[in-house]
């Protein structure tokens, strides 16, 4: 059920044309799932899937200090960011507890956009703006009412889009962006998703987003499907990519979620998270997150203790959901340090204790 | 919009129960129930034997989203069990009023004390 404000893409009249389930995410209507989820899920593994993520932030940071800026406010290095690139990273708390996981274009030597997810972009847009205050000479501008943003995700992703760009989508590398025309459309085309998968997603003028949609639509003929959010919950879990509110939350650091990577102690400078992040970089985190597959059929849930031989709770499930890849049900889950080694676990699903097997992430990486 | 059989009786917990034929009943999942949980992925139903009680959780069914408790809609004695919808619960999304059918209950109770088609389409309009 909705609250009577929540906010429609561009894209709501073409969603319900199709006949989705429409359910209420982060203040927004979206496409729950058009028919069956599990074959939505297998086409963006198979073939290709269409997404609506227009609800997602794009946050502007320009002008000459735009890179100094978010140096400051983010925990990435992207000022030496080339143009044309993106970057995953993420804003956190002065204590180093993540508010959101971001991904940041470079879109010209003063022109960032940082794409963040629906439910933070007004808490990314206030602390970019706070953190922007002593550089004069970076403005921050959240035009995300007017972009839509379409994903094309698959491995024939790039056979759909080639049909309606001469935008040189073969030398266009993972983690990169260009801007061109899309079906005569003007996009900015970046090679990046939440799938598992190769694939596109296109930043449009929100009043051409049913244009675009429609033309990839016909371009992709029965090689593409339009797919919801449920899929993309499932495809991003067997990638093992986190969810911000499941696996990331305000009480997470990115060592904890196994992203210490993204922390660029070594730049120069101080930036929001700094000391705390530094502090915590040498100590082993209290906790891990780890990959865990049913041995069984009931499914471990966000929330669902995980249990030690004697039932004793060691961790918690953030994500778990069947698999239409692996035929199981898997899960992301943190376990406390103490036990991150063991091989006997549980779940405790619904008062029963679960066997599930402990895996490496991701549970699935594409071939080629 | 859900089809809802003129012959069935439905819970408000979106299970259908049959006339009964020699006191027996079929029991399954709407298809407003299905279609709201989306692809059913795994179902676990009551063992042929078992006592069940009218309102009383007996089994579950699991979803890409969500996990559902299947309600007994009558009291009784379990009498049959779908094995092929356990073997596939897909079964249920495509066919819920036939082939997806879950369990069958010998008892004494009248489904017509449940809601007939009209109350229960005019409950799924509502929600």
């Amino acid at each position: 059920m909705s609250t009577p404000d929540a906010k429609r893409t561009p894209l709501h009249e073409v969603h319900a044309e199709l006949g989705a389930m429409i359910t209420e995410f982060a203040g927004y209507l979206m496409p729950l799932r058009y028919g069956s989820e599990t074959a939505e899920h297998q086409a963006v593994r198979a073939s290709a899937g269409l997404f609506d993520l227009s609800h997602m932030g794009e946050i502007f940071v320009t002008g000459p200090q735009a890179g100094a800026a978010l140096d400051h406010a983010l925990i990435g290095h992207l000022s030496v960011l080339p143009v044309g690139r993106a970057r995953y990273t993420m804003i956190v708390n002065p204590a180093g507890g993540v508010l959101d996981d971001l991904i940041v274009y470079r879109l010209a030597s003063e022109t960032y956009m940082v794409v963040a997810n629906a439910a933070n972009a007004a808490t990314v847009r206030a602390e970019l703006t706070e953190r922007s205050e002593e550089f004069e000479k970076a403005t921050v501008d959240d035009r995300s009412a007017a972009y839509a943003l379409i994903a094309v995700q698959g491995p024939k992703a790039q056979a759909i889009l080639a049909k309606l760009t001469d935008a040189p989508l073969a030398d266009l590398k993972y983690y990169a962006i260009l801007p061109g025309k899309v079906a005569g459309l003007d996009a900015l085309i970046a090679r990046t998703g939440y799938t598992g998968e190769d694939g596109f997603e296109l930043f449009v003028g929100a009043g051409d987003a049913v244009a675009l949609w429609q033309a990839v639509t016909e371009a992709g003929g029965d090689d593409l499907r339009p797919a919801g959010l449920s899929a993309r919950d499932t495809l991003r879990l067997e990638a093992g990519m986190p969810l911000y509110g499941n696996e990331l939350t305000a009480e997470t650091t990115p060592y904890d979620a196994g992203l210490g990577r993204t922390v660029k102690l070594d730049k120069p400078g101080d930036f929001v998270g700094r000391a705390a992040l530094a502090a915590l970089a040498d100590t082993p985190p209290g906790r891990a997150l780890v990959g865990l597959v049913a041995r069984g059929r009931r499914v471990p849930r966000h929330g669902y203790d995980v249990v030690t031989p004697d039932g004793t709770p060691c961790g918690v499930v953030t994500s778990g959901a069947p698999s239409p890849t692996l035929g199981r049900p898997i899960a992301m889950a943190y376990i406390d340090a103490g036990h991150a080694e063991d091989t006997d676990l549980a779940v405790d699903i619904r008062g029963k204790h679960e066997p599930v097997d402990k895996v490496a992430l991701p549970f699935y990486r594409r071939t080629s | 919009m859900s089809t809802v059989p003129e012959t069935l009786y439905y819970t408000q917990e979106h299970e259908w129960v049959t006339e009964p034929s020699d006191g027996v009943v079929s029991i399954g999942i709407t298809a407003y129930a299905a279609d709201a949980l989306g692809d059913i992925v795994y179902v676990s139903l009551p063992q042929e034997g078992a006592s069940v009680e009218a309102g009383e959780p007996c089994g579950e069914a699991e979803s890409t989203k969500s996990v559902s408790d299947v309600y007994s809609p009558v009291t009784g004695e379990v009498v049959a069990v779908n094995t092929a919808v356990e073997e596939d619960p897909a079964v249920i999304n495509s066919d819920p009023y036939g082939e997806g059918w879950l369990f069958r209950v010998r008892t004494d109770d009248d489904p017509a004390d449940l809601l007939d088609a009209p109350a229960y389409s005019k409950l799924i309009e509502e929600a």
